[in-house]
């Protein structure tokens, strides 16, 4: 089915059946009970769980296959985000223009970059793409604030030109309010609610849109993955001495991957200003680059599906586990004898809330000294486990790759 | 006229005159070996020849025309194949997928994107690649991954991938170098079949006489960097210039 191995349409499969019932899937708490706050489900949330999916997807496509660890990809996803903001505030509010040029724009970014950094390999290209992602980072601060509104950022405004005709989003304002981001008049922030029973369920327009947008992405990197260009990456991984003396020129295959990989940054840079028409400069900074080689690595570097996981438990973790406080953890030990239920605040508070870094940290050594594969490889462990139990091979083991 | 000419080649490493003034002409079709004592510069000359090192002076001709400042990459694409003295797999893939690489490097070319269409879907590469692992005995590890398989299969392995590209020739350093006498045996029996069946020329860099002896159409001695004499086998043999090479001066 559509090119791809039974193995792989399944993989496709699965990720779109949790693409589309995620406003559900998130929500498994109802509205009023005490664990409400772990839900996930709301719009704001489940965009940045794509949008960051596909961040790591085009990473994963670098670091998976070639092993040439990025540490600047910030950068392409910043810079996709402000020629997103600058489409959405010349041409047009329509995302469409938008998503397209941050492509570009990154794509012919990451070129630049790639030119020079690939003359390196291991640490050295990790240095130099650091140093490039820095670059940007602070000539976006400050040289180049006519463009990228320096410290204060970018937005769209009422005097933003938007020279398209109205029918495809052009106008400066939209009845005296600044417009908002839409596809064809269905605005990004749209949403419906479904009430059932007592939970509630918010299916939003950007989020789908987005998903759609990831499931595309999710299909080219399989695709990718499972061709020619893709065992050649595989090979230089693997042993670049003898891909040379194979009669291969790994220069131009490293940079036609990091260009791609670029590019998919950018889309999700394009994706985010689209969703919310927003930008400063601190999306280039490092941290943001760490943080995909995080969602990579514990998601399972290599693998098709890794990356989106582990994106999705990043941002989990950083937006909900985050939400604890003191007065959560105090109902939760409510039960407990008053000085018992002290203790177990004292010592439970560092690990979440504020300190949730603590605890994802603590679950990155674990994984990479007990899971190398990351979560998938513990997926596969349980998958294993379970076929050997029974004695039917019914069970369905989370596929890998 | 050889198909690899090389003339008047020398390299220094600062104060090591590693290669001086060598002379070496490899006919088509024929196994040529070098052997010479540790330290001759055999490894230099094969890396000269394969665009690792660049020599200071003299020129290496390849079939007409000069290897010299081109890259390793673009003198496999002109024909020339080398096997390791350690063997140079691709150690995370399958065997399968190491013999479809060279396959691909050389129906495409150094390079191509062909990012879109899946590997499966090249059935000539499959046919290729399939053909040549019946061809080395190696059709049931198919699906294991290189860095599992034994150092003999490795190195049998190594050879598929070169042969599957049919280089017009071959560079081997020291091919059995490390086996036992029984996979030395089957080696050289691979490498005659190989020089018969496809017409390959080979060039062996070798320190075992067994092996020389049993395969070279013609030998080079090289000591110091420089070569002594070039002769076939039968003459190699009790030549004087050789004893003195490997034994130091003649004694009384």
């Amino acid at each position: 089915m559509l090119g791809l191995t039974k193995k792989d349409f399944g993989l496709l499969l699965i990720v779109a059946v949790l693409v589309i019932a995620a406003p559900i899937l998130l929500n498994p708490f109802p509205v009023d009970s005490s664990m409400a706050q772990f839900n996930a489900g709301y719009p704001d949330l489940m965009q940045r769980f794509v949008i960051f999916g596909i961040f790591a997807i085009g990473f994963n496509i670098l670091f998976g296959l070639t092993g040439y660890l990025s540490f600047g990809h910030a950068a392409f996803l910043g810079c996709g985000s402000y020629a997103g903001m600058w489409m959405l505030k010349l041409l047009s509010i329509n995302v469409i223009p938008a998503i397209i040029f941050s492509v570009i724009i990154a794509g012919i970014l990451s070129l630049a970059i790639g030119w020079i950094s690939l003359r390196r390999s291991g640490i050295y290209f990790s240095i130099l793409t650091l140093a490039f992602a820095q670059m940007a980072f602070s000539l976006a601060a400050s040289v180049l604030t006519p463009i990228t509104g320096g410290e204060t950022g970018l937005q769209t405004s009422l005097s933003d030109p938007r020279i398209l005709p109205e029918f495809l989003g052009g106008g400066s304002s939209d009845g005296g309010n600044i417009p908002k981001p839409s596809l064809f008049g269905i605005e990004m922030g749209a949403s419906w609610d479904v009430a059932v029973g007592p939970w509630l369920w918010t299916f939003n327009w950007g989020y789908y849109i987005a998903g759609i947008v990831m499931l595309i992405s999710f299909y080219i990197a399989i695709r990718l993955f499972r061709s020619p260009f893709g065992l050649m990456l595989k090979a230089v991984k693997s042993n670049q001495h003898r891909m040379s003396y194979t009669g291969l020129n790994t220069k131009p295959y490293m940079l036609a991957c990091f260009v791609i990989s670029g590019m998919f940054a950018g889309l999700a840079g394009g994706l985010m200003a689209a969703m919310d028409p927003q930008v400063g400069a601190e999306r280039m900074q490092w941290t943001a680059s760490g943080e995909v080689v995080l969602m990579t690595i514990l998601g399972g570097a290599g693998t098709l599906i890794g990356p989106v996981l582990g994106a999705g438990l990043i941002k989990y973790f950083e937006n909900i586990f985050s939400k604890i406080n003191k007065a959560t953890l105090e109902g939760w030990f409510a039960f407990m004898p008053d000085g018992m239920s002290d203790f177990f605040v004292t010592i439970v508070y560092p690990f979440v809330g504020k300190g949730w870094h603590l605890t994802l940290g603590l679950m990155f050594m674990a994984v990479i000294i007990f899971l190398p594969g990351g979560l998938v490889e513990l997926g596969q462990r349980f998958g294993r486990l379970f076929k050997r139990k029974s004695a039917t091979p019914a069970g369905e083991t989370t596929p890998a790759e | 006229m050889g198909i690899l000419e090389v003339k008047g080649v020398n390299k220094r490493f600062g104060g090591l005159q590693a290669l001086g003034d060598v002379n070496l002409s490899v006919q088509e079709n024929s196994v040529h070996a070098i052997i010479g004592p540790n330290g001759a510069g055999k490894s230099t000359l094969l890396n000269c020849l394969v665009g690792k090192l660049i020599p200071d002076t003299g020129s290496v001709m390849f079939d007409g025309q000069s290897v010299l400042g081109r890259t390793p990459y673009e003198i496999n694409q002109m024909g020339i194949s080398r096997v390791f003295q350690t063997p140079e797999i691709f150690a995370d893939l399958t065997v399968f997928e190491n013999v479809m690489i060279p396959c691909f490097a050389k129906r495409d070319g150094a390079f191509s994107l062909q990012a879109y269409n899946p590997v499966r879907k090249n059935r000539d590469i499959h046919d290729m690649a399939e053909a040549i692992l019946v061809d080395v005995n190696m059709q049931d590890k198919r699906h294991m991954t290189a860095s599992s398989l034994s150092r003999g299969d490795k190195r049998r392995l190594e050879m598929a991938m070169c042969l599957v590209q049919q280089p017009r020739l071959l560079l081997l350093d020291e091919p059995t170098a490390g086996m036992a006498r029984a996979d030395t045996n089957n080696t050289i029996d691979l490498l005659k079949e190989i020089n018969e069946k496809r017409d390959i020329t080979m060039a062996i860099i070798e320190h075992d006489m067994h092996v020389v002896f049993s395969l070279a159409e013609r030998i080079t001695v090289l000591a110091q960097g420089t070569p002594l004499v070039e002769e076939t086998p039968e003459n190699i043999k009790g030549h004087p210039k050789v004893r003195e090479a490997y034994l130091g001066e003649a004694q009384v």
